[in-house]
């Protein structure tokens, strides 16, 4: 009789048992396409961090270069080819440029890497170098004049030719044992051919990133030469860091061969360490630990980072847990209170319904139960239509959302005082000028450069895309929220009907 | 069947309080028909809901029951709904048929309090219907039934569970004359067929005749206006005195 009952009644009162449930379902629909936001805006921001990081790396130690060491005489140096004289060059000679340096960051020594392992709460530590591979041909031209000479490129000398330098950013990575599943290579997905192995430590081969090998039409096979050095491209990978990425991963015994910093080789050298800690919940003191180890360094766990993101991942963040949070709420309730006033007034309207039903003998409770069950009947088809509602909304933010971007924060990891720059357009070339700009030129990015990579000076923009996902509990969520719509509602009624007087019921007149 | 003594109902109206019944005393007999006329708004309805526990009365006491019975108005809620439930059979002026459930739902609707399993209450009803004339309508809506038609599924819902008595309110009040006589001949048939104890409130003098005894309500008070009960065609009952 309860189920019989409950569907005439529901068809009888049709249009406003679809009012209610759609009501219902606007709200469900809502949480739930808002909690799908958020914890696809969480796996964005984790899979940024990871990007940049490497999948496992809990905790980087980095060290910021002292004040004013990129422009002083130690400072990165372009080196003519061929030439370490420091001679110039007969004007029309054509000259070769091809530096890997190490810039942003200071140098730690492998010893570190190993201290670092040893550390309680380690599960792996790993070191790796981050580096930019600039090259540059440039013509030497005529000193008539007196011109400006190496006054900046471009800058006096009449007849000399100004081409803006190529840099490639390259990785050097650690394939030894589990330092291999730290760094960002660890995040990169491989698109043809292969990984670096463990047995390619001494070798020059090369990973390349598939849109670093696409625009300069590479491929598996292909060579690249880095710091005058060739390599050979073994495979090609993909990261979603985009644009930003490493453009190219080369065994880190090799870096520290060809690389130098302010001068130095880097042999022996890293200058980023990547830390997997043995639980998430040991991060904190692990890192507490290394910086007591490591003094001068800079300790960066992940929870850092996460407050320092930047970019439009941040704000879908904040939008979902603010604004989408308190619109789905105000839904909710909005649509509880509407529930629950139909429901009190589709009672009032079978007073005299419900007075027969006790003359005849129904309990109260049985008359309560079948107004909450109606209600929860309604709640359930609302539940049922806002999970389904909650699927669309999450297919069509995903679907509009296009890429999100984040960045760093200015303060991460091992900033030069005055915080990150980016160097753009003509920067100084302190030293040049006059006849005779000599040898190096002291300082060396500027002029075309777009970035610096690494972890201080500049902020690494990755973009990711926004993926809101659903969750098994957020659906169990949308069900327990529709079967307390039906309870509230339904308990209204059914309370106003529990109260009626069999007698007065019957003396109402509809 | 019922002993009502000095039972008096008191409404709040406002600041204003009515007296819908002074200190009534009646004695119904186990299978009488008694009828109870009067003006509106002078109480009839009320004595019915006192009879029927529809509601408590302010003072007085309301025995039903063979022996000594139980009292109505001491009883707790649930105990009186239980006698509603198992004794009682209401008819309505209005009919007061659910809309949504068809003729035969309507007489389950009865049955659904004492627990009787699904089958045999569609059974019971379908042969409940089926005496009153209805079995070609067990699955109309009320809706798609003439007044006398939703009568005939009231007085059947009314006497599926087999009530010792029979309370109703008005019940040819909404019917057209010849309908009202049909209903009436049913009514009559029932009560002697199933010696029921029959009370039926009226205004309507050709209906209020039919019984063995007629009261007039007046003011809350109540008075015994014919008493056939003694007489052949009425059931062989000792006279009550008032």
């Amino acid at each position: 009789m309860f189920f019989t009952y409950t569907r005439r009644e529901l068809r009888r009162r049709a249009r406003q048992a679809s009012i209610i449930a759609l009501g219902l379902a606007l709200g469900i629909g809502l949480v739930i396409t808002v909690t799908a936001l958020s914890s696809g805006v969480k796996n964005a921001q984790g899979e940024v961090l990871h990007s940049l990081y490497g999948q496992d790396t809990d905790i980087t130690v980095t060290k910021a270069p002292k004040a004013g060491s990129f422009f002083a005489g130690g400072g990165a140096r372009f080196r003519f080819g061929g030439s370490s004289s420091g001679k110039r060059p007969k004007a029309g000679t054509k000259v070769t440029i091809d530096n890997l340096t190490s810039t942003g960051l200071s140098t730690l020594p492998s010893t570190d890497v190993t201290s670092v392992a040893k550390a309680s709460n380690v599960a792996a530590a790993a070191g790796g170098l981050t580096l930019n591979d600039t090259k540059d041909s440039i013509t030497i031209p005529s000193t008539s004049g007196g011109n400006g000479g190496f006054g900046g490129f471009g800058g006096g000398g009449g007849t000399g030719t100004f081409h803006p330098p190529t840099t490639m950013s390259v990785d050097g990575v650690d394939l030894s044992g589990n330092a291999a599943a730290l760094g960002p290579l660890s995040a990169a997905k491989l698109v043809s051919g292969r990984t670096l192995a463990a047995s390619d430590a001494t070798s020059d081969v090369v990973l390349l990133d598939s849109n670093y090998a696409t625009s300069n039409k590479l491929k598996v096979g292909s060579t690249v030469t880095i710091a005058k050095t060739s390599f050979k491209v073994v495979g090609i990978v993909s990261q979603s860091g985009g644009s930003d990425s490493t453009d190219a991963f080369i065994p880190l015994a090799r870096a520290q061969a060809l690389g130098t910093s302010g001068g130095k080789s880097l042999k022996g050298d890293v200058n980023t360490i990547y830390v997997a800690a043995n639980s998430a919940q040991n991060i904190t003191t692990v890192s507490k630990e290394l910086s007591t180890m490591l003094p001068g360094t800079t300790v960066t766990n992940q929870n850092d980072l996460a407050k320092e993101l930047t970019g439009s991942v941040t704000s879908a963040s904040n939008l979902a847990s603010n604004l989408g949070r308190w619109l789905a709420i105000a839904v909710l309730a909005a649509a509880f209170l509407l529930a629950s006033l139909l429901t009190a007034s589709a009672v009032s309207r079978r007073v005299r319904e419900f007075g027969t039903l006790k003359a005849l003998g129904w309990t109260s409770r049985r008359v309560v139960g079948q107004v909450v069950g109606e209600a929860m009947t309604i709640g359930i088809i609302g539940g049922a239509v806002g999970v389904g509602l909650g699927f669309l909304g999450s297919a069509l933010v995903g679907d509009f959302s296009g890429s999100l971007t984040a960045s760093l924060g200015t303060t991460t990891g091992s900033a030069t005082p005055g915080g990150a720059r980016t160097f753009t357009g003509a920067g100084g070339f302190p030293g040049g000028g006059g006849g005779g700009g000599g040898g190096g030129f002291g300082g060396g990015a500027g002029g075309g450069f777009s970035r610096f990579r690494g972890l201080a000076n500049t902020a690494p923009t990755v973009h990711v895309h926004l993926t809101p996902a659903i969750s098994a509990d957020a659906i169990i969520a949308a069900v327990v929220l529709a079967i307390l719509g039906g309870l509230i509602a339904g308990g209204f009624g059914g309370w106003r009907a529990a109260r009626l007087r069999p007698a007065a019921a019957l003396a109402r007149v509809e | 069947m019922y002993k009502l003594t000095g039972v008096k109902k008191d409404y709040q109206k406002g600041r204003e309080v009515v007296h819908a019944l002074q200190g009534v005393d009646l004695t119904i007999d186990d299978g009488e028909w008694l009828a109870i006329q009067g003006p509106t708004g002078h109480g009839k309805s009320t004595l019915l809901q006192m009879l029927g526990g529809l509601d408590r009365p302010t003072s007085g006491s309301v025995q039903f029951g063979d022996g000594s019975g139980e009292d109505l108005a001491q009883l707790r809620e649930s105990q009186v709904t239980k006698v509603r439930a198992e004794s009682i059979g209401f008819i309505f002026q209005t009919f007061n048929l659910v809309p949504t459930l068809t003729a035969q739902e309507n007489v389950e609707v009865a049955l659904v309090p004492l627990r009787v399993p699904a089958e045999e209450r569609r059974r019971r009803a379908a042969a409940a219907l089926a005496d009153l004339g209805m079995a070609d309508r067990l699955n109309h809506l009320p809706s798609e039934l003439s007044g006398g038609q939703q009568q005939r599924v009231a007085i059947a819902r009314a006497l599926v569970k087999e009530p010792k008595v029979l309370l109703a309110d008005e019940p040819t009040g909404n019917l057209d004359e010849g309908t009202r006589d049909d209903i009436m001949a049913l009514l009559e048939k029932l009560w002697r067929d199933h010696q029921l104890t029959m009370v039926v409130v009226t205004h309507d003098s050709t209906v209020a005749r039919r019984a063995q005894r007629l009261g007039i309500m007046k003011n809350g008070r109540l008075s015994i206006k014919q008493d056939t009960r003694s007489q052949p065609s009425a059931s062989s009952q000792p006279t009550s005195a008032i």
